[in-house]
């Protein structure tokens, strides 16, 4: 259901404005998030003051990112909302399941390489993606 | 739950996207709901109701 009145064809322009406003928090964020992630070695050598106020900066964005993500779903009608919480049902039990199979296998050294937190949020991300694209074909 | 959206919307001679701009929901939710595949929410039932003057009951019937 909507949460913001909206009234004949506006509400594909409020799903527009908050569709858009979500891709300027996302590419804020993964920007920060770069920033936090090279800025140590290759921007300013290591200062933990410069550090500290990178990885900051990132949270604070990554806050207005997940508000934005929040409006952005409300914005959507009944059957996408529908479909959107199916899908993070699916990434949550995956994200969570599989995770944690991972890092038993790295504890107890069945793989040779370390668990890395990057490769459970690719997984996280493809499988949210594959979970909309399925429940939207669904639907149809 | 069966629904008679398609055969309003026909004698109004709307679009599936015309009756999803009155509705406020996109065109795919209509066509989900005209083809059974999604049940709408009890507001929306109300909405729809209210656009062609009719009781739910008029338009929605239960399988």
């Amino acid at each position: 259901m909507n949460n913001e009145s909206t009234t004949g064809g506006s509400f594909k322009a409020n799903v527009k404005r908050h569709t858009i406003r979500l891709a300027y928090w996302t590419l804020a964020w993964l920007v920060s998030m770069a920033l936090a992630t090279f800025g140590p070695k290759y921007l300013w050598q290591e200062a933990g003051t410069i550090t500290l106020i990178a990885i900051g900066l990132n949270l604070l964005i990554g806050l207005g990112m997940i508000v934005a993500n929040k409006n952005h779903l409300q914005s959507l009608d009944e059957l996408h909302q529908k479909i959107h919480l199916e899908a993070m049902g699916i990434t949550l039990g995956v994200g969570l399941v599989v995770g944690l199979a991972y890092s038993n296998l790295d504890v107890s050294d069945v793989i040779a390489a370390d668990a890395e937190i990057s490769h459970i949020v690719i997984l996280m991300g493809l499988t949210y993606l594959a979970s909309v694209f399925i429940g939207t074909r669904k639907y149809q | 739950m069966k629904n008679r959206l398609k055969v309003l919307r026909a004698e109004r001679d709307w679009t599936q996207a015309d009756l999803a701009n009155h509705l406020d929901v996109s065109r795919q939710t209509i066509n989900a709901i005209e083809k059974g595949k999604f049940d709408p929410s009890l507001p929306l039932a109300f909405r729809a109701a209210r656009l062609f003057g009719m009781a739910i009951e008029e338009i929605f019937e239960a399988d």
